[in-house]
């Protein structure tokens, strides 16, 4: 029960302008998207709208094949995601084994994508863990087979990759649905009612679920279909996917060949929403043929298979982040090491002190842009759940679709046009530039990560405070934000984390000329310097990590003669 | 009427009306004099606790308030919740867990209490007069619940406040320690000379509080 304060100073202004700076990127950037692809570029002096760049665009060879393998890439490794997180939820929920399988979450889910996808392809490799541990003996192979394993022409690595960095983050979206809507109790009722676990899980909990995770489900399909790091590791050259394509024609130094870059963006955006629409029907006819389901009320069985294919299915899942990561380590303390031995024949820090000395400067510019972003991302959220609290300026549903914007139009849609504009003002792309562009993603992050939290606060302690005569300012600063400390410092790893993880904004906002730990591995991925990239994927990985082992740290340490907040 | 008001002491309950949807929920009109109680007794949803939210100014929105609210002659409508020094007991203590006990007490310890030395003696003496010396750098959550009810009672009298407010502020207590309590706050009460709006369903806080008593319907 709160009375709203009459809005007066800062923070009123805060969700508007949180909006403005999320938003204004994205919109500037879809038209300066949108006028190349209709051929007005004042830079090179095309200034006669024409649909000529569309054109020019589908008379290359590979357009066809780069669209196919976006949207099949796209919405299988979607598919198999989801299927994965339900499978294992519907099979496990409530066990022990779920519990264990909860807290290896954040720590996989923070992984950057480029240092996962580097370490699957460490292991799937012809020359990949994987192949040496069967070979000789198995496969009678001497040497590494000549196959496409890693950037198969169908895309498969690229979905495998994808599949193990997206079932993390839909399971814990997953969970954060559980809580919500008694599924502890429905389990109870319709296990009560004869009905085997996953028959009743997937009957009266998965439907409420998905209501929840649709959003996300949206997000991991967007991405999965325009993703340009781990598809330049991992997936196919001649043709690429499409995203990946219009990242090298936006490299290209013909200017001209931005019109067919801004071209290949619009297609993008108008294939993401084609899928997502598609997406939306297949909903409708799945849940009709669940309410049928439903209705002729089987009980279910075979639950033991189920469960240990579940089981085996996650556990692959998440074995190939781990074990990948593993493999880079492995790599980047590796003497030599000959096919098909499974270790090196020795381990040595030459490695580590031939590419550490150039790790600091792109180490310290990944720093400087993760903290500025998370920083700017933090108190634009702290400030618009401040302004909801005091003044009930709250987010409709519609608001969180607007935090979800940023994240279901495709990076690679609004990016090129962000930077065309840039340089048709003459903007000077610089670390500043790409710190902004960072926030647009880190924002959303942080919003959702320290929403829930900030308004589960038991608010009578604002309301004895006032009464103790505290004003809003002092209730904020010396009880809200202190008792959240913990959910506030996670909010801040998940959103370095992001920032850590960005390659496109980095790359196409700083023009190519700000290097992060992210840029300069991918960088790496067409070189094949297998020490260096396992160097950089670990540096990635542990500037992704630290931050919540931060997180967990600092509260203990804070409150620690404090009992009812040391393990909060 | 403004020279009658400047002598009027106690909290003023005037035509008091609270309504949601057109539907009227609470009608008082009332005085509480200094050192009196005034107990509201009803059943959940009767009310009781939206008109403590209209005194501490901290009522929904969605409620429509007609009448005033007067504090020693001060006018509390329109005033933010930290203004009205209407200090608040709830029927948890609230104490704030990142704080130690005495640093809760200064929290609440007037800003007229200036200087370091003056304001930690002011604290630890508060502490003595409820037999809970030494437990300045006690950490909240170790305290027995009797014991956080008077940490929290010393911290809202520290406020100085010019009312004081009770949202079945016993019910959590066991038994015999709820009457050791009950008479404790009302003691200290009445010794500050404050007048007490007491909001319960317990029959026996009504008996304790003796005084006035209205009743709300359930609607």
């Amino acid at each position: 029960m709160t009375a709203f304060r009459r809005p007066r100073g800062a923070v009123p202004r805060l969700p508007a302008l949180t909006l403005l700076v999320m938003l204004g990127p994205v919109a500037a950037g879809l038209f300066g998207t949108l006028a190349p692809a209709l051929g007005v570029m004042p830079a090179i002096g095309r200034v006669e709208p024409t649909l000529a760049p569309f054109g020019d665009l589908a008379s290359w060879p590979g357009f066809g094949a780069a669209m196919r393998l976006s949207l099949v890439t796209g919405l299988a490794a979607t598919a198999a995601s989801l299927a994965v997180v339900v499978m294992v939820a519907a099979c496990w929920q409530g066990t022990r084994a779920f519990r264990a399988m909860e807290r290896l979450l954040s720590p996989l889910l923070s992984v950057p994508h480029a240092a996962a996808a580097f370490g699957i392809a460490f292991l799937i490799a012809p020359s990949g863990w994987i192949a040496r541990l069967v070979s000789p003996w198995a496969t009678g192979w001497e040497r590494p087979p000549d196959i496409l394993i890693v950037q198969d022409p169908n895309g498969l690595a690229l979905i495998a990759g994808l599949v193990a960095k997206e079932v993390p983050f839909l399971m814990l979206m997953t969970i954060a649905a559980l809580g919500q809507v008694e599924a502890r109790r429905s389990m109870a009722v319709a296990r009560g009612l004869g009905y085997a676990r996953h028959t009743a899980w997937l009957k009266t909990v998965f439907p409420r679920v998905y209501a929840q995770i649709r959003l996300p489900v949206y997000v991991v399909l967007a991405y999965s279909m325009s993703v340009v790091d781990v598809a330049v590791i991992l997936g196919p050259n001649t043709p690429p996917t499409l995203s990946v394509q219009i990242v090298r024609w936006m490299g290209d130094p013909d200017l001209a060949m931005r019109l067919r870059a801004a071209a290949g963006a619009v297609v993008q955006l108008g294939l993401v929403a084609a899928a997502l629409a598609a997406w939306r029907g297949a909903e409708a006819l799945v849940a009709m043929w669940g309410r049928h389901w439903i209705r002729k009320g089987g009980r279910g069985g075979g639950e033991g298979l189920l469960r240990a294919a579940a089981l085996a299915a996650g556990g692959v899942s998440a074995a190939a982040v781990i074990l990948g990561l593993a493999g880079l380590a492995a790599w980047s303390v590796a003497g030599f090491w000959a096919f098909p031995d499974a270790l090196p024949d020795g381990f040595t820090l030459r490695n580590w002190m031939r590419h550490g000395p150039g790790l600091g400067a792109p180490a310290t510019e990944t720093a400087i842009i993760a903290a500025a972003a998370t920083a700017i991302a933090l108190v634009l959220t702290i400030g618009c759940l401040e302004a909801e609290h005091r003044f009930g300026l709250r987010l409709s549903s519609r608001g969180l679709w607007l935090l979800y914007l940023p994240l279901l139009i495709p990076q690679v849609a609004f990016l090129p046009g962000l930077q065309i504009l840039m340089l048709s003002f003459g903007v000077t792309s610089g670390t500043m530039a790409v710190i902004l562009g960072h926030v647009v993603f880190v924002l959303p992050y942080v919003f959702l990560s320290l929403g829930d939290p900030f308004r589960a606060w038991d608010t009578r302690y604002a309301t004895v405070a006032h009464a103790l005569g505290a004003g809003p300012d002092r209730v904020l600063w010396t009880l809200r934000l202190p008792m959240l400390l913990a959910p506030v410092l996670t909010a801040a790893a998940v959103g370095i984390a992001v920032s850590v993880g960005q390659y496109l904004p980095t790359l196409l906002i700083g023009g190519g000329r700000v290097q992060t730990l992210t840029t300069e591995a991918v960088a790496l991925a067409a070189g094949g310097d297998r020490r260096a990239i396992g160097i950089y994927g670990l540096a990635q990985t542990a500037a992704a990590l630290l931050p919540f082992a931060v997180a967990l740290a600092v509260p203990r340490l804070v409150w620690r003669n404090k009992a009812a907040l040391a393990h909060g | 009427m403004a020279d009658a008001r400047r002598d009027e002491t106690g909290l003023v309950l005037d035509r008091l009306r609270i309504a949601i949807g057109g539907t009227e929920l609470v009608a008082v009109d009332a005085t509480v004099r200094p050192g009196e109680v005034l107990t509201v007794m009803g059943p959940s949803g009767s009310g009781k606790s939206t008109l403590l939210s209209v005194v501490t100014g901290t009522v929904d929105p969605a409620f429509t308030v007609a009448g005033g609210v007067r504090v020693n002659g001060r006018e509390l409508t329109g005033l933010p919740p930290e203004a009205r020094r209407v200090g608040l007991l709830f029927q948890d203590e609230l104490l704030f867990p990142h704080m130690s006990v005495g640093s809760n007490l200064a929290f609440g310890l007037n800003r007229g209490v200036r200087g370091r030395a003056a304001r930690r003696a002011r604290v630890e003496e508060a502490l003595a007069e409820v037999g809970l010396e030494g437990f300045a750098d006690r950490d909240p959550a170790t305290l027995s619940g009797g014991q956080k009810a008077r940490v929290a009672l010393m911290r809202v009298l520290l406020s100085e406040p010019d009312a004081l407010l009770l949202d079945e502020p016993f019910s959590r207590l066991d038994p015999d320690r709820r009457d050791r309590v009950r008479r404790l706050v009302f003691d200290r009460a009445r010794a500050h000379g404050l007048p007490v709006l007491l909001v319960t369903h317990d029959a026996a806080d009504a008996r304790a509080a003796g005084e006035r008593i209205i009743r709300l319907e359930s609607s």
